[in-house]
């Protein structure tokens, strides 16, 4: 996925070997998109917002002020916010400042597995309807309809149920979580992949490929796809918005890691109620995932507007 | 259909489920049988299938109930507050839109456009703590109730008292959405030729705006609200548990907590008719509005 931004302005000539010159294009056009990229305040914005959070997530050992599991500070129970703790104690004495920051790391995980799990498969279904057409693209298109028929959240609800096999609870690790987004995901992309993939098709270079008789795999990957990547990358990072999303509002749904475990959509679910009395226990993970979805969304926008124009 | 066959496959063994762990191998084996569950796949798929076609998806493993049951007054609480959101949403979103176009460019733009989209993308529920933070947890104003609760019996009013929270959460998320598509919409009528010569013609610019740039503007939105159907009801599961209220929502939690299949196969069918329904309702509705389409008549 990191192969590069650069696919956007290159048009390679049907027979052309592909000597230094294009590779210095390549290079000079990514050059180009970053620096476009880098004076758009919304996506420095975004950045540090992102940076800031996963610095939380890596070096939350070293950042919070207090344990945001196994204490029990003050009287051990809700505390408002107060000088020595910012964001007040949860109703277990717990800090919640500390377990804002601590929360940030399981949703950092499963939110970028599961854009990556959606945006691989989707992307091979997506060259794979759009190169062959015909009645493959129509059966893969049919069952794309019907899961798109049913709402993420309630879908994701569906196969983690199922999966959680027959007598114990809901079982979900975040690997699973991760896969189930993901898969969830295939279809959008694999649309957004075909609709690109059909404009290609039919261009000069895909002709001359099949003329010296490459094979489909080999075109598809190697020809069609480098051209599609900034298609890819816009959809990734909206992918990406919306993997945080759904975790958090399955996290929050207790679809997700378990108590005690710090995690902004968990923390919601076990305070919520308690709102009209201790605000601070929910609020404060409310505004972390706020700002996380808003910041990735603002990534989002910078860099459709760069790639699409 | 594929997709609900597949959750058919899916279901673990229901007798342990509904007689717990202390039946007898020999009574979860002869209530499996009852229900067929030792039939082969594509049977029970079919006899599920047929009776669902005649609005019965069976009963519900925990009471024997039939499923629909349950299901339509849910339904209908459901039903009745995705309304409610949308009331609330597309008048605001489609003129929020509007606006936007007309100053583009300018400062009420901008706020229009970040606001709106800044809500759209945050989750319901977390929209919902702040607006329960704000209007109901009594600091800094206590207009309305905390939950919404069952709402049995209870007037329009105290429903719409009670309900006005939980449908500003799900409408803000779609807020955002519905005025981004009306502002590219008129941008587009507003720059296209028919609304230049209207204006070349001297008509006074409220009737061009009116006449022309608005209706035109407005049909690609209503074919982004009728698909924006079924993601309303993804955000209702959230937001029906947080605000306590008994719906669809709170029926494919509570059913998916205790396996209860039939249940949450009916739910998720239904969801999807109704996503179906309303996308077809939204091609209708732009065919039948848009004068470029007409559909029938041969040119």
């Amino acid at each position: 996925m990191s192969v590069d931004a650069s696919g956007l302005a290159i048009v390679p000539a049907p027979d052309a070997p592909r000597p230094e010159t294009s590779l210095d294009s390549r290079s000079r056009v990514r050059r180009e998109t970053i620096k476009q990229l880098v004076k758009s305040p919304t996506f420095l914005i975004g950045v540090a917002v992102v940076l800031f959070w996963i610095l939380c997530a890596f070096f939350s050992d070293a950042i919070v002020p207090h344990d945001p599991i196994n204490d029990s500070l003050g009287a051990g129970t809700s505390a408002a916010p107060s000088s020595s703790y910012w964001f007040g104690l949860d109703e277990q004495g717990r800090d919640v400042f500390s377990r804002v920051i601590a929360g940030s790391a399981n949703i950092l995980k499963v939110a970028p597995l599961a854009t990556a799990i959606g945006i691989g498969l989707g992307t091979l279904l997506g060259l794979v309807m759009g190169y062959f057409r015909g009645w493959t693209d129509n059966v893969i298109g049919r069952i794309i309809d019907a899961v798109l028929a049913i709402p993420l959240i309630v879908f994701a609800i569906l196969i983690l149920t199922a999966l959680s096999g027959q007598s114990e609870g809901i079982t979900v690790t975040p690997l699973r979580l991760a896969i189930v987004i993901g898969l969830a995901f295939t279809p959008p992309v694999a649309r957004t992949v075909r609709a690109a993939a059909l404009a290609e098709r039919d261009l000069d270079y895909v002709q001359a490929a099949k003329l010296r008789g490459e094979l489909a795999p080999y075109i598809m990957l190697a020809e069609i796809l480098p051209n599609v990547v900034p298609t890819i990358i816009v959809e990734a990072t909206v992918r990406l918005g919306y993997a945080i999303f759904t975790a958090a509002t399955l996290a929050f749904l207790s679809y997700g890691v378990q108590p005690p475990t710090p995690d902004w959509g968990l923390n919601i679910a076990e305070q919520y109620q308690n709102v009209s009395f201790a605000w601070w226990e929910s609020i404060f993970p409310a505004l972390a995932i706020a700002s996380l979805v808003v910041a990735v969304n603002l990534i989002a926008d910078a860099v459709q507007q760069v790639l699409e124009g | 259909m594929i997709v609900y066959a597949s959750a058919q496959v899916l279901p673990g063994d229901p007798g342990r489920q509904v007689l717990g762990r202390e039946a007898t191998p020999a009574a979860v084996h002869t209530f499996n049988q009852k229900l067929g569950y030792y039939d082969p796949l594509p049977v029970r798929y079919w006899h599920w299938l047929e009776n669902a076609v005649q609005g019965d998806f069976g009963a519900s493993y925990t009471d024997g109930r039939p499923v629909t049951d349950d299901l339509v007054p849910a339904l209908q609480k459901s039903g009745f507050l995705a309304l409610f959101a949308f009331l609330l949403c597309v008048p605001f979103g489609i003129v929020g839109g509007v606006i936007a176009a007309l100053r583009r460019g300018k400062l009420s733009d901008r706020a229009i456009t970040i606001t709106g989209l800044s809500f759209a993308v945050m989750p319901e529920f977390v929209n919902a703590v702040l607006l329960q933070t704000g209007f109901a947890a009594g600091k800094p104003f206590s207009w309305f109730p905390e939950i919404a609760g069952s709402l049995l019996g209870a007037s329009l009013l105290t429903r719409i008292d009670a309900l006005f929270l939980p449908a500003v959460a799900v409408a803000l998320v779609l807020f955002g959405y519905i005025a981004r598509i009306a502002r590219a919409g008129t941008i587009e009528a507003l720059s296209a030729d028919y609304t230049r010569t209207a204006t070349l013609k001297g008509m006074p610019r409220n009737l061009v705006l009116r006449r022309h740039v608005i209706r035109n503007a407005i049909l690609p939105t209503i074919a982004v609200v009728a698909t924006q159907t079924g993601y309303l009801f993804g955000g209702l599961v959230a937001i029906e548990k947080f605000f306590g209220y008994p719906g669809i929502g709170q029926l494919i939690l509570s059913a998916a907590q205790i396996k209860n299949f039939p249940m949450l196969q009916a739910c998720v069918l239904v969801v999807g008719i109704i996503y179906f329904s309303a996308t077809l309702l939204g091609d209708i509705l732009s065919a039948a509005l848009n004068p470029r389409v007409r559909l029938g008549k041969s040119s």
